[in-house]
C-alpha cells in the first residue's frame, strides 16, 4: 500500500468514517466528569482473524492479552475492561466496514489487531481519521509505523524489516559471500528480503539471484533445481505456514540442506516445525522470540499462559499480553481516565516493559525497540544460539513523527 | 542453463503434470460425460490429501492409506450423486454451481471440526523414502519418480475402461448422444452414479498421492480447482487425452517459465491458455465442432 493511498483526501467513506469516530469521541468527551467517565468499563475491540488461515494466531493473541487483563483483576490502571469482538478474517476488503462498525456503532475506546498486514493497514487508516487508539498486535507491514505512522497508533509486534535485518551482519560475520533469496512476490516478502539485503550487502554479501514465486503459490521444486544449479554459499527465504512447511520439506528432499544451508526470517520455523520435522533441523532465523528465552518474564509468563489454556504459548500470544501491558502503563499514568489523552499516549510512548521476550521499548513511531534473537532449530524447536542484535530500531522511513 | 539442469527441469515439469492430469481427468469425466460443473472437485482433493495424512497416523501405512481413501472418497461419491448431484443433470450451471459451492463450505467446515487448521506433514512409505543422486549438489526423491509412473499408470488404466470395456463404451455413447444410446435400452442412472464416483475418487488420489512431497493445509485445494479447470479448458472439456496434453503443457510452462521469465511467470498458463483457446475454441482435442 502506497503513502498516497493512505493519505489520499477526504472521501465519502473517510467522511463517513470520520462521523462516526466524531460520535464516539461526543460519547466518551470530557463534559462527563472524570469520576463518572472512571467508572464506565473501558471497551476494548478485539479485531482479529478468528476464522480461516490465521485462526489460531488471532486466538493466541487474544489470549495473550486476556491473560494480562486477568493478573490485573480485570482492570488496567484501576479501570475496568470491557471486551467486544469482532472476526476480521483477514479480509481486507471487509476491514474498514469492520473496524467502523467497532469505532462506530460498538463505541470501542481502543480497538487491538490485527494478524493480517492488508486488514491492519485499512484499520490504521480508519485509526488515522478517527483517532481512534490503535495496538497492533501482529501485522509487520513497514508503512503502519512509517508513511501511515501517528500518535494514537501503537505496535507490539515487529515491522518486516526489523526481524530480518540483522541476519543480513549474522551471515556475512560467518563468512558467507553469495547468497540466493526466495520469497512469495507480495509485500511482505519483499520487505523481509529487502531488509536482509541491505545488510547483507553493506557488509560486503552479495545477493546472487532474487527468486520469487507469486502468492500464495507452493510449487518450489523449478526454483530449488535452479538453486542447486547456482550454488550459493547460503539460502535465506521468507515463507510462512503451509509454504513454510512444503519448502523446508522441499528443500531437504533435494538434499540442499547437506551442502547449502538455509536462513530465513522466524516465520519459516514458527508454528510449522512440528510438520516439518527432521527436515527443518539446523536452520537458523532471526526473530524477536525463541523458545526457550529463560528471563523470569517469559517463564512466568508460560506457565501462566499454560494454566489458563492449556497451550504451550509461542511469539502471538507474547504480542498480545505486552499489547495489555502497554495498555495499562497509559491508564495507570492518567489514573484510569481516557480523556487525558496526550497524556495517556505520552506515557506509552515512553513504556518502558520487561516482556517475555525480552526488555521492550518503542521509538517515536510508536514501533517496538527489541532483541532480534538468532534462533537455530533442535530438537524440534526453535532455540536462541545468540542475541543477534540488541535494541532493534526500525528507523520508520517516512514517519512525520520522528 | 546447461544440459543436465535442463533435464532436471524437465524431470520436474513432467512430475507436476503428471499430478495436474490425475486430478484434472476426474474433472473432465464429470464435466464431459455428466455435463456437471462440479466447483468442490479441488475441496475433494484436499479431502483426499486429510484422509491420506489421517489413515497413515492411524495405521501407519501409506498403501492402507491411499487404498482406503480412494475408497471412502468413491463411497462418498456415490452417495452425493444419489442424494444430490443426480437432481441437476440437464439444469442450468448456476444450480451445479451452486450446490458443489456449497459442498466446499460443507467440506471445508468437516475438515475443521475433524482435523483443526493445522498444517500437517505425511511420511510416503519406506521403500520409496529414499532419493538418487542427480548432480554434485541436487538428488532427486525416489517418491517424485513414483508419481510419474503411478500417474502414468492411472492414465493407461483410464484409457483402458474408456476404450475397451462395456462400461466405457456406455460412457462414450452417453457423451456422444445421450438421447439415442437411451432409446436403444441403456440405463444410465448407475453410469451416472460411477462416472461422478470415480471423478471424485480421482481428485482425492491426487490429494493421496501429493501429500507426501506437499504438506496437507487448509486450503490447499483452492489453487489445484483453479488450474484443473484450466487444464480441462486446454485440453478439451470431457477428453481425458486432452487432460493428458494440457496437464502436461501446464507443467511445461509453469517450471520454465519460472526459470526464465520469473516476473511474468504467474500469468503464463493463462497466456496459453489464451492463446489456445484462439487457435482451438473447443481445446486441443475437443470436438470442434461443439
Amino acid at each position: 500500500m502506497t503513502t498516497k493511498g493512505l493519505l489520499r483526501p477526504l472521501t465519502r467513506r473517510a467522511m463517513l468514517s470520520g462521523t462516526a469516530g466524531a460520535a464516539t469521541f461526543i460519547a466518551t468527551s470530557p463534559l462527563h466528569s472524570p469520576a463518572i467517565a472512571q467508572n464506565a468499563p473501558l471497551k476494548v475491540g478485539m479485531m482479529l482473524p478468528y476464522t480461516g488461515t490465521y485462526a489460531k494466531l488471532g486466538q493466541f493473541i487474544d489470549d495473550g492479552f486476556r491473560l494480562y487483563v486477568e493478573q490485573k483483576g480485570g482492570k488496567l490502571g484501576g479501570r475496568d475492561i470491557a471486551f467486544v469482538q469482532v472476526d476480521d478474517e483477514s479480509k481486507p476488503e471487509a476491514a474498514t466496514d469492520n473496524m467502523n462498525r467497532l469505532v462506530g456503532r460498538e463505541k470501542a475506546d481502543v480497538v487491538v489487531g490485527t494478524v493480517h498486514s492488508g486488514v491492519a493497514m485499512a484499520m490504521v487508516k480508519v485509526a488515522r481519521d478517527t483517532k481512534t487508539l490503535l495496538i497492533i498486535p501482529n501485522a509487520g507491514a513497514n508503512d503502519a509505523t512509517g508513511p501511515a505512522c501517528a500518535p494514537n497508533i501503537f505496535r507490539t509486534s515487529f515491522s518486516n524489516w526489523q526481524s530480518t535485518y540483522p541476519m543480513g551482519k549474522v551471515m556475512a560475520d560467518a563468512g558467507i559471500k553469495n547468497v540466493v533469496t526466495i520469497t512469495w512476490r507480495y509485500t511482505a516478502g519483499a520487505e523481509m528480503i529487502g531488509a536482509f539485503a541491505e545488510n547483507f550487502t553493506k557488509n560486503g554479501g552479495k545477493i546472487v539471484a532474487d527468486l520469487t514465486v507469486p502468492f500464495p503459490e507452493v510449487e518450489f521444486q523449478a526454483l530449488i533445481t535452479q538453486i542447486a544449479q547456482l550454488k550459493p554459499d547460503a539460502v535465506f527465504s521468507f515463507f510462512a505456514g503451509g509454504g513454510a512447511v512444503k519448502f523446508v520439506k522441499d528443500y531437504a528432499a533435494a538434499g540442499l540442506n547437506k551442502t547449502i544451508p538455509l536462513y530465513g526470517a522466524g516465520f519459516l520455523t514458527d508454528g510449522t516445525i512440528e510438520a516439518q520435522g527432521e527436515a527443518a533441523k539446523g536452520i537458523r532465523t532471526t526473530l524477536h522470540y525463541a523458545d526457550n528465552l529463560d528471563n523470569p518474564a517469559n517463564l512466568a509468563f508460560l506457565k501462566a499462559f499454560k494454566a489458563k489454556t492449556g497451550k504451550d504459548g509461542d511469539i502471538y500470544a507474547v504480542q498480545g499480553y505486552d499489547g495489555a501491558a502497554l495498555l495499562d502503563i497509559g491508564l495507570t499514568a492518567v489514573g484510569g481516565d481516557f480523556t487525558a489523552r496526550d497524556k495517556m499516549i505520552a506515557a506509552m510512548g515512553a513504556a518502558k516493559i520487561d516482556s517475555p521476550r525480552g526488555p521492550l521499548s518503542f521509538n517515536k513511531a510508536h514501533n517496538p525497540i527489541q532483541n532480534i534473537y538468532l534462533r537455530e532449530v533442535r530438537n524440534g524447536r526453535n532455540e536462541m544460539i545468540s542475541v543477534a542484535q540488541a535494541d532493534v530500531d526500525d528507523p520508520a522511513r517516512g514517519c512525520k513523527m520522528t | 542453463m546447461d544440459f543436465i539442469t535442463l533435464g532436471v527441469q524437465l524431470l520436474n515439469a513432467v512430475q507436476y503434470g503428471a499430478v495436474l492430469f490425475l486430478v484434472a481427468s476426474g474433472l473432465t469425466l464429470v464435466f464431459g460425460i455428466l455435463g456437471v460443473i462440479n466447483l468442490a472437485h479441488g475441496a475433494f482433493y484436499m479431502l483426499g490429501a486429510y484422509l491420506a495424512y489421517w489413515i497413515t497416523l492411524m495405521t501407519g501405512s501409506f498403501v492402507v492409506a491411499l487404498l482406503g481413501g480412494v475408497l471412502v472418497a468413491f463411497v462418498v461419491g456415490i452417495l452425493l450423486e444419489t442424494v444430490f448431484v443426480r437432481l441437476l443433470y440437464g439444469r442450468d450451471h448456476l444450480a451445479q454451481v451452486l450446490l458443489s459451492f456449497g459442498l466446499i463450505l460443507v467440506i471445508d467446515e468437516i475438515r475443521q471440526v475433524l482435523f483443526g487448521k493445522d498444517v500437517h506433514a505425511v511420511a510416503p512409505p519406506a521403500w520409496l523414502s529414499g532419493s538418487i543422486q542427480l548432480t554434485d549438489n541436487l538428488s532427486y526423491p525416489v517418491y517424485r519418480l513414483a508419481i510419474c509412473v503411478f500417474c502414468l499408470m492411472a492414465a493407461l488404466a483410464i484409457f483402458f475402461v474408456i476404450a475397451r470395456t462395456k462400461i466405457g463404451m456406455i460412457v462414450r455413447a452417453g457423451s456422444e448422444n445421450r438421447e439415442m444410446a437411451r432409446v436403444l435400452g441403456i440405463k444410465f442412472d448407475r453410469v451416472n452414479r460411477y462416472v461422478f464416483a470415480a471423478g471424485i475418487a480421482l481428485a482425492a488420489l491426487g490429494g493421496i498421492l501429493i501429500a507426501p512431497i506437499s504438506t496437507v493445509f487448509p486450503g490447499m485445494g483452492d489453487g489445484m480447482l483453479i488450474l484443473s479447470f484450466v487444464v480441462v479448458v486446454l485440453g478439451g472439456i470431457g477428453s481425458v487425452g486432452g487432460a493428458a496434453v494440457g496437464a502436461l503443457l501446464i507443467g511445461l510452462t509453469d517450471t520454465f517459465g519460472k526459470v526464465f521469465f520469473p516476473s511474468v511467470s504467474s500469468i503464463l498458463i493463462y497466456v496459453l491458455m489464451a492463446v489456445v483457446l484462439l487457435w482451438r475454441p473447443s481445446g486441443i482435442l475437443g470436438r470442434q465442432d461443439a
